[in-house]
């Protein structure tokens, strides 16, 4: 210990911890307040990781192709509503099954984006918050954390906030959720119930797009075949842990995020705990959560979409 | 009389099988990777070796290789494809390939194979690995000059012999030069996993460690430490575009001269199985060319120790070495023998960590 006293500051540390819990939170908060809001309008989309990986290859080719990281942030928001949009179609236009189509989506997302990514992989890029802030290595340690929070850190917190206030107070919101609970009753009430379906499945696809470039431009800018790594399964399970619920996701995220640094964290200060623990202790606590939340059925079933998953036809 | 006359015919029936072979056309190899090409990393250290083999070989041989290949179910079924598509000579690539690559080659006797960084052999079957660790010492030598802090951060992936080899000789290289220097370890429990490895670094540095070396596939640890400012010391493959300013140099694998020299074995009729555990000395383990951040009094020094570890005179486990605690753990006079090193499971003084 003695070596490492001098050169750290326990503040320094503090604030470490807290912005490396931000940054890994941030992607995981994105897809899932994206992927809540298309369950809240009925619609199982198992296609996350899939829209993910797009999102992130597309974007990061966007941004080396015209050399602007904003117009790859526009890049993937496209490209996941491109994909969400072949969901859309199978399900809501030839009502094929939500789960198969989004299995499938997966899968042709991992193998989308190795083959258009193959060129992309040797291109190194610098950050998003490199590209804010130029001088990001030149600062101070403190400094340097903060300016780590790029702004789809910021955005990441302030998206729960917005759909939450949409899905409990706007009109708009209101009808979403009505579709979401009986498509039978909000069509009968002269509801475009496929067309609202469309929008939040799209709004879906847009957000896990997000999620995916934040990572291949922010958190690691590089491409690499599958780097999404499973996040975006992680995300579907932070919307059930959540019951429906978007502060939930904030909270199950930046929970997930903590006990995964906090491993590195009690790695670095040399506290003894087997890495093997560590590494299962980010699962251990989403299985203790959702077990706490089942416990509580009638909380589950009053919050869970009643119409989650199953086709509409229009009679 | 049957085994006279086998005995006589043997060296016969080589030269004729050896001549066979020129005769039929090029010798078709193949070779099985865990993950993606891409361009840097474990696989892309392969495809390398495999690209020399073409360019020294050229129709001599007739190369392919299946990348992306999961170890477990879905690796027997690809080598046995391999197998039946009329390849004389297969290499599998990681080593969870292991247990696939003995069945295989249990049923098709005629052919051979190469199993890299495994233990079970055959009669057709032979492994082969690098010294990985004789690079972790010289670039734990650099790390003890050009660190202030004398803390070092390391980001691996298993508590696994081959990674613990390398982080004890990268500890025991820069405690050489600087008695006080710290090791600071942290796990992914994965091999590839850009987030988590960033994630990693990101800790390391803000807890006082001003240089950095990894045992995972990416290179998100040479990425965090262009963007902070951070030196770094990269691993499988040379990451100089990633960190031009941090990234000091890296230890690489280079399988060049051993594939061409265990085609060549094919051609002649003279491969035989057996392991081979190269190091510096067979030219398995390199070090990246310098970045421009290494004094050159520095350069001299780590080569020389380099060039020490290849001529045998310098023993990067030769005791007395003590343990994690400060107990002793190897006795002085003795160095660790290949067996204990390819079975290490304890970490030398100096690191900060758990196992």
């Amino acid at each position: 210990m003695a070596a490492g006293e001098a050169a750290v500051d326990d503040g320094v540390m503090l604030v470490a911890l807290l912005v490396a819990t931000l940054r890994a939170a941030a992607p995981l908060i994105l897809a899932a307040t994206g992927e809540l809001v298309t369950e809240r309008a009925g619609v199982l989309n198992l296609g996350v990781e899939g829209m993910m990986l797009v999102g992130a290859v597309v974007g990061f080719a966007a941004t080396i192709t015209t050399g602007s990281h904003w117009l790859g942030l526009l890049a993937a928001m496209a490209a996941g509503m491109a994909m969400a949009g072949i969901f859309a179609a199978l399900t809501l236009g030839l009502r094929a099954n939500q789960v198969a189509s989004g299995l499938a989506l997966t899968i042709f997302g991992v193998g989308f984006s190795a083959l258009f990514g193959a060129p992309f992989q040797s291109h190194p890029i610098p950050g998003l918050a490199t590209v804010i802030f130029p001088n990001l290595a030149a600062a101070s340690p403190f400094m340097q954390q903060l300016l780590l929070l790029d702004p789809l850190v910021w955005l990441a917190l302030a998206a729960p906030f917005a759909v939450q206030r949409f899905l409990a107070r706007s009109r708009a919101g209101l009808v979403l959720r009505a579709v979401g609970e009986s498509a039978e009753v909000a069509h009968s009430f002269g509801y475009a119930v496929i067309r609202i379906r469309l929008a939040a499945t799209l709004f879906g696809g847009a957000m896990a797009g997000l999620a995916g470039v934040s990572l291949s431009l922010a958190y690691t800018p590089m491409w690499t075949e599958n780097m999404v790594a499973g996040r975006g399964w992680i995300a579907l399970a932070l919307v059930v842990f959540s019951t429906w619920k978007p502060h939930f996701v904030t909270l199950g995220a930046l929970l997930f995020g903590f006990v995964t640094i906090a491993g590195f964290q009690a790695n670095a200060w040399g506290i003894p705990v087997a890495p093997n623990l560590l590494a299962t202790l980010p699962y251990l606590a989403t299985i203790l959560v959702l077990v706490l939340i089942s416990r509580d059925r009638l909380r589950l079933k009053l919050n869970a979409p009643a119409s989650l998953g199953k086709p509409f036809h229009p009679v | 009389m049957l085994s006279r006359r086998s005995l006589l015919l043997a060296p016969a029936a080589a030269a004729l099988a050896a001549r066979d072979a020129a005769a039929a056309g090029p010798l078709k190899v193949a070779f099985v990777y865990v993950s993606p090409v891409g361009d840097a990393g474990w696989t892309f250290q392969h495809e390398l070796g495999r690209r020399a083999l073409d360019a020294a070989m050229g129709n001599a041989v007739k190369t392919s290789f299946v990348e992306n290949v999961e170890e477990g179910a879905d690796a027997e079924r690809v080598i046995r494809k391999l197998a039946t598509d009329g390849n004389d000579l297969i290499f599998t690539t990681s080593f969870g390939y292991m247990n696939p690559t003995l069945k295989v080659a249990g049923q098709f006797p005629k052919l051979k194979f190469e199993h890299a960084t495994g233990y079970k052999r055959a009669a057709n079957l032979a492994t082969y690995s690098a010294r990985f660790y004789e690079g972790r010492y010289a670039t734990g030598v650099l790390a003890g000059r050009m660190s202030k802090s004398g803390i070092a951060g390391y980001v691996a992936a298993f508590p696994i012999p081959e990674v613990l080899q390398g982080i004890n000789a990268f500890t025991l290289g820069m405690r050489s030069v600087n008695p006080k220097a710290q090791v600071r370890v942290v796990w992914t429990s994965s091999w590839f996993d850009p987030g988590k490895e960033r994630a990693g670094a990101d800790t390391l540095i803000a807890g006082g460690a001003d240089i950095l070396t990894h045992h995972t596939d990416s290179t998100a640890v040479a990425q965090a430490g262009e963007e902070k400012g951070v030196l770094t010391v990269a691993y499988n493959s040379d990451q100089s575009k990633y960190g031009p300013k941090t990234c000091l140099t890296a230890v690489t694998h280079n399988w060049n001269d051993y594939y061409v020299g265990r085609v060549k074995a094919v051609i002649a009729g003279t491969w035989k199985s057996g392991d081979l555990w190269g190091g510096v000395k067979e030219g398995m383990t390199k070090l990246a060319p310098y970045g421009a951040a290494v004094p050159d009094a520095v350069r001299k020094e780590v080569d020389a120790k380099l060039a020490a570890i290849g001529a045998g005179t310098l023993k990067p486990f030769a005791g007395p070495l003590s343990g994690q605690d400060g107990k002793p753990k190897v006795a002085a006079g003795h160095a660790m023998t290949d067996k204990e090193i390819g079975e290490m499971n304890w970490f030398v003084d100096g690191v900060q960590g758990k196992i």
